[in-house]
């Protein structure tokens, strides 16, 4: 799957208490959780992100809580994929159980800057920044991650194995 | 090649002779954990699949202690569906207002984890088991809704960094400013994907609640877990808490580690962690003297007995400060009954503080203690990014319970050594 979209651009750290706030995880629905999306680090996100665009960040994205509604709110808005020089390792697990994907590529987090054009081809790892005409290539998921994701997630690959 | 103590406990649930850091392992699980806002998003979607019966009831643990008592008819809402969950698997460890705490107070006080178990929880401070020699670790809610069903997890089975720890800590330090000052050292990211792995003749000077506390805050490293070598101070802690036996799991000698940090406890201080990074230590006598506008005691990382023992001789005798709100929240009801037996609460009435029911409201800006624009907090729980406790622009000053106790008398940041 190719996708293509503006970047929003962020540093180093960001923690799901930025990216959904404790205060809204009084409910899981997709839909007002992404109301409030990033809204500690820019509250214009929500206003401005449109489906496909994608968020490129420093090292250690989603270090924090272990809140699975971060990579929920993120999706829920339209965002396919979020590249980061680094994740946290809980919101590297939840974002491949929710569907959602992230790429290490801490060559592309630095050379991406807010606004800009970019294309990911997720299957393959390609990263294409076309502002910049610069490309990146990094390791596609290991295969038993990409069972977990061509499955709908992780408890769809449970229920293959269990059922 | 040797193995470390979290590749040893791995090894054993994944029934392999030998693991390695980076090798993908399936481990079964001694426990499942949730709380009220990751557990209703792992029942619905293990609803949603299919999957209508849980690999073990007695294996899994529910508290409900977020938003607990319920602040609102949303929050009530996921407490109920627990509820009517925990009935109908007939989940024993269901604890709810009454009888709940702060779930990594409650778990280990009620012997609920013992030393070589695995254990998984959807809360990112699971990792304070490991203070108990157990590999445990926060998850999402889907591995949550996994675990819960089939009583096993796939893992990266992770490198390690050692901490020796010797010596002894002065009066006024506890765990809180160990695990402080080193993460200070090595960064918010310092452990990421990697177990940090605690021994050395210094740890007999370290209580179980010091070592609770350490565990705790593995997470703000970006650790995948802590771990604390089992010791007759570990066994101490089990012996009337703990009636299944348990193995215990030592590195082997040869165990390759991926860096190896000498920690002397008599050279620690007591610190602080100005905003808004849990990396940002600086010794609390040396902070601004900015005024405050709150003190949090409490939370999963310093509500326990110790905790409150602590802060009540800072604050026996003495009175916070005109203008500053001192929240006093002891983690569980047993540490609620023992400080009210032991005349603690008439030492924080005395002073001036609120006495909380068990909860994690204020923490991560729940409830019970939520801050206004531009005003701080000194807190004894283990976050203090932006927002965590209230607005935007509120700061969070992270302390072990003297620091914080002293800070609530003198109006700013301070120690307990400044009062008169």
């Amino acid at each position: 799957m190719i996708t293509e979209g503006k970047a929003f651009k962020y540093g180093d750290n960001v923690d799901t208490d930025v990216i959904i706030p404790a205060r809204y995880l009084n409910t899981f629905d997709p839909g007002a959780l992404a109301e409030h999306c990033m809204e500690d680090i820019d509250p214009s996100f929500t206003g401005s992100v449109r489906p496909g665009d994608i968020i490129v960040a420093g090292n250690n994205f989603g270090c924090g809580s272990s809140r699975e509604h971060a990579p929920l709110a993120i999706k829920a808005c339209g965002v396919p994929c979020v590249i980061a020089g680094t994740f946290a390792r809980i919101f590297y697990r939840n974002a491949i159980n929710m569907g959602l994907s992230i790429i290490e590529c801490p060559e592309a987090a630095a050379g991406i800057s807010a606004g800009d054009q970019v294309a990911v081809d997720l299957e393959k790892g390609i990263i294409q920044n076309n502002t910049t005409g610069k490309t990146y290539a990094t390791k596609p998921f290991p295969l038993f991650l990409r069972r977990i994701i061509d499955a709908g997630g992780l408890l769809n690959a449970i229920r293959e194995d269990i059922l | 090649m040797g193995m470390t103590m979290t590749q040893k406990i791995l090894a054993k649930h994944a029934g392999l002779a030998a693991v390695e850091a980076g090798e993908l392992i399936e481990a079964k699980l001694d426990l499942v954990l949730g709380n009220d806002i990751t557990a209703p998003i792992a029942i619905t979607e293990l609803e949603k699949a299919g999957l209508e019966k849980v690999f073990d009831p007695s294996k899994i643990v529910l508290v409900m202690d977020h938003f607990m008592p319920n602040k609102d008819i949303e929050s009530a809402q996921l407490c109920k569906q627990c509820r009517g969950f925990a009935g109908k698997h007939a989940i024993a460890h269901f604890f709810d207002v009454g009888e709940m705490g702060v779930e990594h107070a409650l778990l280990p006080e009620r012997g609920m984890v013992g030393p070589g178990e695995v254990v998984i929880g959807a809360d990112s401070h699971t990792c304070t088991y490991g203070a108990l020699g157990a590999f445990s670790t926060g998850v999402g809610s889907t591995d949550m809704a996994c675990g819960m069903a089939s009583g096993k997890l796939w893992f990266k089975v992770p490198p390690a960094i050692k901490f020796h720890l010797t010596g002894k800590p002065a009066k006024w330090v506890g765990g809180k400013d160990v695990i402080l000052s080193i993460i200070g050292q090595i960064g918010v990211d310092g452990a990421l994907y990697k177990s940090m792995e605690f021994t050395g003749e210094g740890l007999q000077n370290l209580t179980v609640e010091d070592r609770l506390c350490m565990a705790n805050m593995a997470i703000e490293a970006g650790g995948k877990n802590g771990i604390f070598e089992v010791d007759d101070v570990t066994r101490a802690y089990l012996k009337d808490r703990r009636a299944k036996p348990y193995e215990v799991y030592t590195a082997d000698a040869d165990a390759e580690y991926d860096a190896v940090y000498e920690i002397d406890l008599s050279t620690i201080q007591p610190v602080v962690a100005l905003p808004h990074l849990p990396a940002n230590v600086v010794p609390a006598a040396e902070a601004d003297d900015r005024a405050i506008d709150q003190v949090v005691i409490g939370s999963c990382t310093n509500g326990r007995i110790e905790d409150m023992r602590a802060a009540a001789g800072v604050l026996r005798g003495r009175r916070v400060k005109k203008g500053v709100r001192c929240i006093i929240v002891p983690a569980t009801q047993a540490v609620y009954r023992q400080a009210m037996d032991e005349g603690l609460f008439t030492v924080f009435l005395d002073a001036g503080c609120a006495i909380s029911t068990p909860t994690c409201g204020p923490c991560m800006g729940g409830h019970m203690g939520i801050l206004a624009e531009g005003e701080r907090c000194v807190s004894t729980t283990n976050r203090n990014f932006v927002g965590r406790m209230g607005h935007l622009t509120s700061e969070i000053i992270l302390a072990g319970p003297a620091v914080a106790a002293a800070s609530a008398v003198l109006g700013r940041v301070g120690v307990p050594g400044e009062l008169s």
